[in-house]
């Protein structure tokens, strides 16, 4: 059922900007179509790039985002979750729990 | 002879209509919701639109490009492989999910208590390896309050005794412990890293439950302005167990998903979920255009991002363990083309 609605209406989480989207629903109570522009507006693309698994995958490079590694590709010099997360919180000019958390521990505040 | 379609009965089972057949269901969906609801019909456009996506012979449907929406996923995992950051990692790498759910299988925040710092310890885990937005849900499940599982006298025993002033004070006690063990478990999730808190099936045990969800989502919003409030409804209808509470001077007893919506967005959630039950003898077809009209004025009126439920049982989707691609692309399809959802 969960890879049904994927396929069928998702926007694909990480292999696009689905997550980031997300993010802005959650903790703005952005409706769709305003938190896609939000995104959009941030990491410079059109909207139409959000659900684009070629376009965001190098987008998520470019801005250290995080990607899923797939069979070769691992992108172990790249950000990894919680790296990925910061990125994400200075991108969306968002505060993220987990990452004020891990900032708090880490003693980086 | 006419042709016959495949599609499904509300139970999953295999069902063949003809054409005429998959519009007159339409129609009565429809009209069942305007009936007890008081809800606008669909137009004719929605329903000649739903009358293609049944009528297509297609084992698939899905929705046009650019149309996506953001999948929510309660309770992500389900116990696919009894590894709850795992399976965290199975939906956001696998299913696509654009948010996730760490959740504990005795899914009731009273439940969570008992075993919260394991709970808090496995969400800062979680939260290590995984992007996308994570939330913590549990169900408020007032029930659980009640005799014998709990301290409050038990109000479905009472109310058909005739002693209702007895019940609606053992539910008011109830509720208030429900939401000390809310505010316990969302205070321990937020120290821990969580980026949203999920109130799932709120009101399953009828007004006071949805509202002691409603005075602990305002206390979450008022002190974490950051951390996602999702409230996802038990029902179509709430039910009036107490009769007489009210939010903000809103009766909750027989809300239906707009009523639900108003007093949601009052109490600060920023994402509000619908849940519209199937009626597991009529078709697909039947179910999701009374899905669609009920959810509809829903969206047509929320300031915040509407996630309508539409897992097993609800929101169109049959109510089986293994629900079939083929109705659950459709419903999931019709209800983003026709209702214009946020996400689900």
């Amino acid at each position: 059922m969960a890879s049904t609605h994927a396929l069928a209406s998702g926007m694909g989480g990480m292999r696009t900007a689905g997550d980031l989207v997300a993010r802005m629903q959650m903790s703005r109570g952005m409706r769709l179509p305003q938190a896609k522009q939000y995104v959009a507006d941030k990491l410079g693309c059109s909207v139409a790039d959000l659900g684009d698994t070629v376009a965001m995958h190098d987008l998520r490079r470019d801005f250290g985002l995080g990607r899923i590694q797939v069979q070769d590709l691992t992108y172990a010099d790249h950000p990894g979750a919680m790296a990925a997360k910061f990125r994400i919180a200075d991108v969306l000019d968002l505060p993220i729990n987990s990452v004020e958390r891990f900032k708090a521990h880490a003693g980086l505040v | 002879m006419a042709r016959r379609i495949p599609t499904r009965l509300g139970d999953g089972s295999l069902a063949a209509l003809t054409a005429a057949e998959v519009e007159t269901d339409l129609l009565a969906g429809c009209e069942a919701a305007v009936k007890r609801a008081k809800v606008e019909p669909l137009t004719d456009d929605d329903l000649a639109h739903l009358l293609d996506i049944f009528t297509s012979p297609a084992k698939f449907s899905a929705v046009d490009y650019g149309d996506e929406v953001v999948l929510s996923f309660d309770g992500s995992g389900n116990a696919d492989l009894n590894a709850p950051i795992l399976e965290q990692l199975v939906y956001q790498n696998h299913h696509g999910a654009d948010m996730i759910e760490l959740w504990h299988h005795d899914y009731s925040y009273k439940a969570v208590r008992t075993v919260l710092s394991f709970e808090t310890q496995t969400l800062k885990e979680a939260q290590l390896q995984t992007v996308v937005p994570l939330n913590y849900g549990a169900m408020p499940d007032l029930g659980r309050y009640s005799v014998p599982d709990g301290p409050a006298p038990n109000w479905a025993e009472l109310l058909p005794l005739g002693r209702y002033d007895e019940a609606r004070a053992a539910q008011l006690e109830a509720a208030e412990h429900l939401e000390k063990d809310m505010w316990y478990v969302i205070e321990a999730m937020v120290a821990a890293g969580a980026d949203g808190i999920d109130f799932d099936t709120a009101g399953a045990a009828g007004d006071a439950d949805l509202l002691a969800t409603l005075r602990t989502a305002r206390r979450l919003r008022d002190t974490y302005p950051h951390i996602g409030v999702e409230i996802g409804q038990a029902s179509e209808l709430v039910l009036g167990m107490h009769g007489q509470l009210e939010y903000e001077g809103t009766r909750l007893a027989g809300q239906w998903p707009l009523g639900q919506l108003k007093v949601c967005e009052a109490a600060g959630a920023t994402i509000f979920g619908p849940a519209v039950n199937v009626n597991t003898t009529q078709s697909l077809p039947w179910n999701t255009a009374r899905a669609c009209a009920l959810i509809k004025p829903v969206t047509a009126a929320a300031a915040i991002p509407v996630h309508a439920n539409a897992g097993m049982g609800v929101g169109g989707v049959p109510m089986t363990p293994y629900p079939p691609a083929d109705a659950v692309s459709r419903a999931s399809r019709a209800l983003v083309d026709i209702c214009r959802v946020d996400g689900l």
